[in-house]
């Protein structure tokens, strides 16, 4: 890890850092798909704590045959006043492959906990993070700018072959790693009856079971974004080179 | 130096293994749901021992007000008494026509008093009411005021034996599940009789059913009619969740 600091430019990616990087990739893969097919269960997304079929919803998603179902017979009011909430029978045979969806979901959940642990774990303790990954202030004005602007005109620098990220890619890194990830990993606790039984900030902090799951589901797209995005700018940085420094830590000057 | 992290990586990863190992060796004595060898019931099993490790289990799931309330999707069986649909009743549907009058649940196995109780038996043990949130694994939610009597006080009156382990629940749609003793024993875990004030109604699983608070809506069985008392885990068998692919503990 010395050496580094010693050769900024050509570095290798570690070892830990490769292994992450595909338990994490296997385990986010199929969580998003997973996560699709729990999503298409109920393709409803609500705000606050309540949100189901006899309930307005804030986005109704075309996916599913269960978008917008309507097999509901015998609404019957709780209450005599006229604004009741009411009960209504299902009719309707509905799509839902939770039972595998759900337990692979979980099962895949727990690699990306653990690894996503060990990373943060080592990231912090062998500097990587500090060294590579975290902007520093005065970089974030003119000089990401022109960064962005560089991207968006898609003159994307020849990879180096390991760390030493560019600008816009160590943001990049930064948000999706510090930000993105952890809040899809608690949003998606604040799902769980019993978790939130013991620790029922996770509710406070989101505002309700729902907004969680919508939160999350809108993590999940920004991390699908990203995931376009890494794998555009691999392909535009020279592809061969960006796997073998990801997959055998090779790159072309060792 | 990098040996030195390479060591230390590879001892963590030994005893991480060697733990996690320790916690699926002890479901050979049948106190954890066993994995059959599938991939998916191993996640689901450490899920639920992650759980029994981690968390606090004398926590209560949040109770609403009264406002609160909201609509209430009735799904999978809504009337056992209804000859046309799958997991028709013969014996519900006598029972419905007599508004239950006539239903009885029975509470055996390891119990040192087995007996049968009536809804008018049950009403008159101390009742609890509780506005709590259903939330259904296939996303949605719902809250509702429940009222009931608490499992663990039906379950004091017959005198469970101390090697009780498990509860089993057995229900007029067919359907076979059951809970630890630390979900039976929580205080919010009610056999209920009342739903937002009224008797429970048919699709809500007249004349009893389970409220399992601390985890997904399908724990809470509706449409009860037996509770055994298990020293060992029971899957149900083609009645219960695990046999038709689904996690037995849903508390995620």
């Amino acid at each position: 890890m010395s050496e580094a600091s010693q050769q900024p430019i050509r570095t290798r990616h570690a070892r830990w850092v490769r292994l992450a990087h595909w338990v994490g990739t296997a385990s986010f893969i199929t969580l998003a798909f997973t996560g699709f097919v729990i999503l298409m269960a109920h393709p409803r997304l609500y705000w606050g704590a309540v949100g189901n079929d006899l309930t307005p919803a804030l986005i109704e998603l075309p996916i599913s045959r269960n978008y917008k179902h309507g097999g509901w017979v015998e609404s019957t009011p709780f209450f005599q006043n006229g604004a009741s909430p009411v009960s209504a029978n299902r009719t309707y045979d509905i799509f839902n492959k939770n039972g595998w969806g759900r337990s692979l979901h979980f099962l895949a959940a727990w690699f990306l906990v653990f690894t996503g642990a060990v990373y943060l774990l080592a990231g912090v303790f062998t500097g990587h993070f500090w060294r590579h990954i975290v902007p520093r202030p005065k970089e974030l004005g003119p000089q990401l700018w022109f960064d962005v602007l560089n991207h968006v005109r898609m003159r994307i620098r020849t990879a180096t072959g390991g760390p030493h990220y560019g600008l816009l890619q160590k943001c990049t890194y930064f948000v999706v790693v510090f930000i993105v990830f952890p809040l899809i990993v608690v949003t998606g606790l604040a799902m769980s009856p019993a978790i939130t039984a013991s620790y029922p900030i996770l509710l406070r902090i989101f505002g309700g079971f729902q907004s969680a799951r919508t939160i999350h589901f809108f993590a999940f797209a920004v991390l699908i974004l990203f995931l376009v995005a890494h794998v555009l700018m691999i392909i535009k940085s020279g592809f061969k080179r960006q796997m073998r420094a990801m997959t055998i830590g090779q790159n072309d000057e060792n | 130096m990098k040996t030195n992290h390479l060591i230390t990586r590879r001892e963590a990863l030994i005893t991480g293994l060697a733990s996690v190992g320790g916690l699926l060796l002890s479901g050979c004595s049948k106190k954890l749901p066993p994995t059959y060898g599938n991939i998916l019931r191993m996640g689901d099993t450490f899920t639920y021992a992650a759980h029994q490790v981690l968390l606090p289990g004398e926590s209560l799931v949040k109770e609403y007000t009264h406002g609160d309330i909201s609509s209430f999707p009735a799904t999978g069986t809504t009337n056992p008494g209804d000859p046309n649909t799958q997991f028709f009743s013969e014996p519900y549907r006598q029972l419905q026509k007599g508004s239950f009058a006539d239903w009885r649940l029975s509470v055996e196995g390891l119990v040192s008093r087995p007996g049968t109780y009536s809804l008018s038996d049950l009403k008159r043990f101390p009742a609890r009411t509780q506005i709590t949130r259903h939330v259904c694994e296939e996303g949605w939610t719902a809250i509702a005021e429940w009222t009931g009597v608490p499992l663990s006080r039906v379950l004091e009156a017959v005198g469970i034996l101390p090697t009780a382990r498990f509860v089993q629940f057995y229900s007029y749609d067919q359907w076979a599940d059951g809970i630890d003793m630390f979900d039976a024993m929580h205080p919010q875990t009610l056999l209920t009789y009342g739903m937002n004030g009224r008797d429970l109604s048919v699709p809500h699983g007249a004349p009893l059913r389970l409220r399992v608070e601390r985890q997904m809506g399908y724990k809470s069985m509706k449409y009860l009619n037996r509770i055994v008392v298990k020293n060992e885990f029971d899957d149900g068998g083609m009645q219960g969740n695990i046999q038709n692919g689904w996690a037995w503990y849903v508390g995620i």
